[in-house]
């Protein structure tokens, strides 16, 4: 440990992981924007990370240190020792370019990151503080590439073609020249494609389903809130019993029931089960969130002739507003998500939901575009309403405990 | 005078308050029982059953009736023919009978010995029938010119039937072969195996992944609402589309992390990831890691930011570095909602279908336990053997679930 918590030592592991990371996420974003090939040179970003870090050890200036790294990796770059190996294709543009972008986000951050250490022996403190915003700088970059790529992707490809697809994969720039033909394969989905009434079906089942789940779950939440009966504790446990259940074993019986008396394959049937599946969660969330109501407002309006029943409509649910909003997000959330019993249950594709009809396109006949752009259909909706409703949304996932 | 007693029992008014508290949970109550404890109850049963996806449909007479003889004129001579027919190959059917109503202006001049008729009421007795057996009813009938002029559909007086299949569903016929065959040899261990590391590994990653995110997060910084609301990203979207961008990112022909890797000279050649052992179990795990990381780490945040201050503030008075800090102090605050959400994630990562189903339909070595009902029932179709992986699935539940209200009791709840 102490010979690692040297000022030098620290200094250029850390600038050249930083460096490293910089070049991977340069040359991919080079990759995937300009479809040339670009790779990260593990030699060359070592060297140049590791003199980075230690350069700071002794010169503070960020702007002079940025514009420094960056010129150096960019005069490297031509002579062909670069930190990012470009291919002909690219040219000098893509040399310069990746070079620059380079330099900017390795040497600006690493400043910030090194500020604590000093030449020679760290105690235990700045040693740590350096480590800490590494992994802080590192862990943005990774999180973000992560979570969103796979959107990426979904989303680029949609708006390719076959041929395009199957040239160069890693060409994600978008030919505007092509204006709307660009959204081809939206047109097709849903003019050949029936998406439109998938659409429409997804939308009515999944309100249908907030509806019903919240008609019987209010009662239920109140009764186990605020009623004192025997069993209460004994229901409020075997409500979180129902939910370890998984859905999969559910679905056999419920697929033989439904062959038998031929509400397989109709809406009718889907608008029954789905709502069994949410109302167990929205009864706890519900519960939760009535129990942290002030009983006495309640009690002044029995003692003033309100029955029972008035008293929930008329002051408990107004009070309740905020939660029954975050419950209807997530069960609409639940039930535009579903996938396992809409593919058990629907065969007819007049009568599919979205889910259902994007997984029909996974075939060998359908271009993988067209999937894409169903994904994209089927992610958009939800989306828009989780970043509109974004705080009640938030609230609703926390307190509809861990359902996944 | 008599001393003042508490009243014993339940009064009156407590009663009213249980009977309004159970009304209004009978709603609740009764839709629950009928499609999670009655599914349960049938999946025990069909357990027991030697039952396949074709059997869900009880043997029937199916019947068709023509005539036949093309009838020209008033007087000439046809066939009314009744094909009549087992609608199983295998199953047998009893007391099979037909019974029908002559069109108007029929004379008939010759009935099958099997049938009688009762002016324009026909019956025919058939008997037994064996499993996909046929049978032909030919009534020999002369034409009269108002039968012509009418020219009915014979389909308008449809054809009664009768005929007993025996359902396997409902019959006194057990078996043992269900589990016989599901535990048989070495697929079950590998089953168990892929089950077992897809859920721990899984449970664990997705675990740690959640506390770094929200190590990052739980600090004041612009943009932070913007970061929070993307990391939650890959849990509402869903599953559907995630799980086909996954497979169209990592195709071994077209795809971009191929290709990217091939460029960097990271690999020689195309890996196909969900496609061959050991990769696609690694693949599905890194998946349900990614999907479900989202769920730990917001509720790990929120626990985070309710922890006191002045704890922080004494341990740097104390000189304790950044990571004592988070050991000595974070950790152990965090050690109540992290064996919670182990416990839950444990259980539905286990019982998760939908995502291994969507990357690989259980193949390459990825076939956990949940996939199994699907793969027993309807790829193989044999819905007896799938309930009974159903039944084996419930018999491990019960178990965490025993466990984990043990533990649940002793951690406040969540």
């Amino acid at each position: 440990m102490r010979v690692i918590q040297n000022g030098y030592i620290t200094a250029a592991v850390i600038g050249w992981f930083w460096a490293y990371t910089i070049a991977i996420v340069v040359a991919v974003l080079m990759s995937f924007s300009t479809g040339d090939p670009f790779k990260p040179s593990f030699m060359f970003s070592l060297l140049l990370g590791a003199g980075t870090g230690l350069g700071t050890l002794f010169y503070r200036h960020k702007l002079t240190m940025a514009a420094g790294l960056m010129l150096l990796s960019i005069l490297l770059g031509m002579i062909g020792f670069g930190p990012i190996i470009v291919g002909e294709e690219a040219g000098t543009f893509g040399i310069v370019v990746s070079a620059a972008l380079f330099g900017l986000f390795t040497a600006w951050p690493l400043l910030t990151m090194l500020e604590s250490l000093v030449p020679g022996q760290l105690d235990k403190h700045e040693f740590e503080e350096a480590v800490i915003h590494f992994l802080t700088g590192f862990g943005y970059i990774f999180f973000t590439t992560a979570v969103l790529v796979p959107f990426y992707v979904m989303v680029m490809t949609s708006l390719k073609n076959q041929q395009e697809l199957l040239q160069n994969p890693l060409d994600f720039t978008i030919d505007f020249s092509k204006g709307t033909d660009l959204f081809r394969s939206y047109v097709e989905l849903f003019a050949d494609f029936n998406f439109g009434s998938y659409l429409w079906t997804s939308f009515y089942v999944s309100v249908l389903t907030v509806f019903i789940t919240l008609a019987f779950s209010i009662p239920g939440a109140y009764a186990v809130a605020r009623l004192r009966f025997k069993g209460r504790a004994a229901f409020g446990r075997s409500i979180l019993l129902i939910y370890m259940v998984p859905m999969i074993v559910l679905a056999l019986p419920i697929y033989i029931v439904f062959s038998m008396t031929g509400l397989r394959n109709t809406i009718v049937g889907i608008v029954m089960i789905y709502p069994v599946t949410t109302i167990p969660v929205a009864l706890y969330m519900l519960q939760g969130y009535f129990r942290g109501l002030p009983s006495e407002v309640e009690e002044a309006g029995l003692m003033d002739g309100l029955s029972r029943i008035a008293v929930i409509w008329k002051i408990t649910l107004p009070l309740a507003l905020p939660a029954l909003a975050s419950v209807s997000l997530y069960v609409f959330m639940i039930a535009w998500n579903e996938f396992l019993l809409a593919f058990m249950l629907l065969d007819d594709p007049a009568k599919f939901t979205l889910t259902r009809g994007v997984a029909s396109l996974n075939s060998s006949e359908v271009p993988r575009q067209h999937l894409m752009a169903g994904a994209v259909i089927a992610t958009l909706p939800i989306m828009a309403i989780f970043l509109g409703l974004e705080r009640f949304m938030t609230k609703g996932l926390t307190a509809g405990s861990v359902k996944g | 005078m008599s001393t003042a007693v508490p009243p014993k029992g339940t009064g009156p008014l407590a009663r009213r308050e249980a009977r309004l508290a159970w009304g209004l949970l009978f709603p609740t109550i009764f839709s629950v029982s009928l499609v999670v404890i009655l599914p349960l109850l049938a999946i025990f049963w069909v357990s027991f059953k030697p039952i396949g996806l074709e059997d869900l449909r009880p043997p029937e007479t199916v019947v068709r009736e023509q005539l036949r003889g093309r009838p020209a004129e008033a007087g000439d001579d046809a066939t009314l023919r009744y094909r009549i027919r087992n609608s199983s190959q295998n199953k047998p059917l009893s007391d099979v009978s037909i019974t029908d109503t002559l069109p108007d202006g029929l004379t008939v001049v010759q009935v099958d010995e099997r049938c009688s008729i009762d002016g324009v009421l026909l019956t025919c007795e058939l008997g037994d029938f064996e499993g996909g057996q046929r049978e032909n009813i030919e009534i020999d009938v002369t034409v009269s010119q108002a039968f012509l002029d009418a020219d009915p559909d014979l389909e308008d007086t449809p054809t009664i039937t009768t005929g007993t299949g025996e359902n396997i569903l409902t019959n006194s016929e057990f078996t043992l072969e269900n589990f016989a065959r599901i535990f048989d040899g070495r697929e079950f261990w590998a089953v168990l195996y892929a089950t077992m590391f897809y859920t721990i590994v899984g449970t664990i990653g997705a675990l740690v992944v959640g506390l770094f995110a929200a190590l990052l997060l739980n600090k004041e910084f612009r943009g932070k609402g913007i970061m929070r609301g993307l990391y939650l990203f890959p849990y509402v979207a869903p599953v559907i589309a995630v799980a086909f961008s996954w497979v169209t990112l990592f195709d071994p022909f077209s795809g971009s992390v191929n290709a990217l890797l091939v460029q960097m000279n990271a690999i020689d050649s195309p890996i196909n990831f969900f496609g061959q052992r050991p990769q696609a179990l690694i693949m599905v795990t890194v998946f349900e890691i990614w999907r479900y990381f989202p769920l730990s780490f917001l509720f790990i945040l929120a626990r985070m930011q309710s922890i006191d201050t002045d704890m922080y503030e004494a341990a740097d008075m104390d000189g304790a570095s950044p990571f004592q800090k988070f050991w000595y102090l974070s950790l152990p605050m965090l050690l109540g909602i992290l064996s919670v959400l182990f416990l839950l994630r444990f259980i539905w990562t286990f019982n998760k279908f939908d995502d291994i189903f969507l990357l690989t339909g259980g193949s390459a070595g990825t076939r956990t336990l949940t996939v199994n009902v699907y793969e027993q029932a309807f790829a193989v179709s044999n819905i007896g053997a799938g309930a009974a992986v159903a039944v084996v699935i419930f018999g491990f539940l019960l178990a965490f679930s025993i466990f984990f209200f043990k533990f649940m009791s002793r951690e406040e709840g969540l």
